[in-house]
């Protein structure tokens, strides 16, 4: 026995290493039919990793104080060793952590990857989009500008008109200030990335438990070869979707690094032009808007002219997702085999997500945003409430027994 | 492997997504004045030095650049003792950033508002409108500075250049009340420059608080070229690793 097998069967002795390796990666037999639509896991695992060692690195010269937080990251951007690339590739890594994670949870909706068995799945992937969308809040407040501040003043005024202490205990102040930059600074560096790292690894394990859907929405598991019981339209992870997804990390790089290095601000979506001003508590910037990612719940935030109607309908809009699972009543799972009513409404669902997250960014005093937005609200909510209904009432294609390709 | 047609179209409407999620829109200039495309190279490295010399002799009296230091000027061509001799005009040392001596306290009292630090001024406001804004001052009596500006309307600054540019008045066209682009501004009393030559030097200056803004603009760019030129390379290859074990997968 030569000395690499030796030292493996020393491990496997200890520690389910070749165990481990066979069930997740070389014998995971996962559809052979993967799209373009399911490049966006692994990817948003890609970013995970981007995010926290480019995160380690400007924690190095970063000053969670607010005296020194803004001159930090223009320290960093400016004295500290391609600092700026750093900063570049977590400023756009947030961007795209979005981008990645909202094409994901589209090819869910398409191809139904949370329906029977997959709910719980589909629930701590929600859970990952929550914990994602709070650390990329926490995160916006530490360079200190001004949509930095007022960004934060914003969204914690939210909470203020549910219940005013509570906003008080998590600013830590009665306005955004130093205390509640340091706490932020410890969400957003600890605790969050752990709960996400947790739930990223619940999300997998939940997913190899049952393995994976298909754009053609059929189990694979229940046509296996009858010899090796392996499915017949399986094929292992590895190397078959390692190798692709190789290729797919390369092409997303190619758009990463093609913005970092000729467009870091992305027109004022990624980096807001207000956020290179210092936050100053004493000047409200006329025209407040969050960062493109959010702009959707924001403006159906703003459609609602009582406030605390308008907390509950963003709050309403982002929770809605969880019931997912049990508002679909369709009979097939792939959009490829749904009749035109499913095909229409996610087209109207994915259509006012879109206008909705324009609409975010405007003027909220230009005549056209705050109507816009409500009817986009309508039908937002409208997909997920009538759904019940039009997915019953769709008439389906039959599937097929075998994936196609 | 037989290709499905709602697979090209879901790859299409991918990139569709993709495009519309990431696309950069034009932000609106508030004021509704026309903004002028500000002529600048951020490689030509003579205009880069001119805009310097223009920076340390008008702007860094009032307005600091704390986050710059000045030996960032080695970026622009210069040499250490080039910069100590011509640039620095204090007693500042070369790795020393670009403060002023003005007390926060004395300059609200005399222009109301502390004049703004201008180290990310041009991330902020963008070259199109400071190139607009520096040639937009007109003579205003109502103001207590003399000045007012097109673009920044009730600006606190007074009109700094104006030995150079001259004195402007604003033309309103009768009969047409209320409308920003009736209004333009005419040249009452010539300064030492012609417009030509002060549009030059403002374009020098705005090309100059652009490249402070974000000193390393040109190297992210150089780069750049060279990252996408290895991601074309390793698409390529990994493309073909890829077909090569996707071979026997029918």
């Amino acid at each position: 026995m030569n000395p690499m097998s030796r030292l493996l069967g020393w491990v496997d002795a200890r520690f389910p290493l070749s165990t481990v390796w066979k069930e997740h990666l070389a014998e995971y037999y996962a559809p052979k039919n993967f799209n373009f639509w399911y490049y966006f896991g692994s990817l948003a695992m890609l970013v995970l990793v981007i995010q926290i060692v480019t995160g380690i690195f400007l924690t190095m010269n970063y000053k969670p104080d607010a005296r020194f937080a803004f001159a930090s990251v223009e320290y960093i951007m400016r004295d500290v060793d391609y600092g700026w690339l750093i900063r570049y590739m977590h400023s756009t890594g947030a961007s795209m952590f979005f981008v990645v994670v909202y094409l994901h949870m589209m090819r869910g909706l398409m191809y139904g990857s949370y329906r029977k068995p997959r709910e719980l799945i589909w629930i701590l992937g929600m859970a990952i989009y929550l914990c994602l969308m709070a650390e990329a809040f926490f995160g916006y407040l530490l360079p200190w500008g001004q949509m930095s501040y007022w960004g934060a003043q914003v969204i914690v005024s939210l909470v203020d008109a549910i219940s005013p202490p509570v906003a008080l205990w998590i600013r830590g102040d009665y306005v955004i200030a130093d205390a509640t930059l340091n706490r932020f600074f410890a969400f957003h560096v600890i605790a969050l990335p752990l709960v996400l790292v947790i739930l990223v690894f619940l999300h997998i394990v939940a997913l190899h438990e049952v393995g994976s859907n298909n754009p053609d929405g059929i189990e694979i598991k229940e046509k296996k070869d009858p010899a090796t019981g392996i499915p017949l339209d399986g094929i292992p992870f590895h190397p078959y979707y390692t190798v692709k997804d190789i290729m797919g990390v390369v092409g997303f790089l190619a758009v990463y690094f093609g913005i970092i290095f000729f467009a870091p601000e992305m027109g004022g979506y990624f980096l807001e032009d207000n956020n290179f001003i210092p936050a100053d508590p004493l000047k409200t910037p006329p025209h407040i808007a969050p960062v493109w990612y959010f702009t959707p719940f924001y403006a159906i935030l703003r459609a609602i002219p009582q406030k605390q109607l308008g907390v509950i309908a963003m709050g309403v809009a982002v929770a809605i997702f969880f019931l997912l699972p049990w508002l679909d009543r369709g009979l097939v799972k792939s959009i490829r085999y749904r009749g035109n009513l499913y095909k229409v409404a996610l087209g109207l669902f994915v259509l006012s997500f879109l206008i909705l997250g324009y609409m975010g960014t405007q003027d909220p005093n230009l005549w056209y945003v705050n109507p816009v937005s409500r009817v986009c609200a309508l039908v937002y909510f409208g997909f997920f409430v009538l759904m019940p209904i039009y997915t019953r009432l769709d008439k389906t294609k039959p599937v097929p027994e075998r994936v196609t390709g | 492997m037989k290709i499905h047609s709602w697979n090209k179209r879901m790859v299409q409407w991918g990139f569709a997504l993709l495009w519309v999620l990431s696309a950069p829109f034009a932000f609106a200039n508030p004021a509704g004045v026309k903004l002028d495309h500000a002529p600048i190279d951020p490689s030509d490295t003579a205009s880069l030095q001119r805009g310097a010399q223009h920076f340390m002799n008008y702007c860094l009296t009032c307005h600091s650049a704390q986050f710059a230091r000045y030996d960032l000027l080695t970026r622009i061509g210069l040499t250490e003792e080039q910069i100590k001799k011509n640039l620095i005009l204090t007693d500042a040392k070369i790795a020393d950033y670009m403060t002023v001596v003005l007390n926060p306290k004395d300059a609200k009292a005399w222009f109301g508002v502390p004049p703004p630090d201008l180290s990310v001024e041009a991330r902020v406001r963008g070259a199109d409108w400071l190139y607009t804004y520096l040639r937009s001052f007109y003579r205003d009596d109502q103001r207590d500075s003399g000045w007012n500006n097109l673009v920044f309307r009730q600006v606190a600054m007074p009109h700094v250049l104006y030995e150079l540019q001259g004195e402007q008045e604003l033309k309103t066209e009768e009969g047409k009340p209320g409308e920003h682009h009736a209004a333009t501004l005419v040249l009452t009393k010539p300064g030492k420059l012609s417009p030509k030559e002060y549009d030059q030097f403002t374009a020098d200056l705005v090309n100059y608080l652009v490249f402070m803004a974000e000193p390393m603009q040109q190297t992210r760019i150089r780069i750049g070229y060279g990252v996408m030129i290895f991601l074309a390379l390793a698409f390529v290859i990994t493309r073909a690793l890829k077909h090569e074990y996707w071979k026997d997968v029918h």
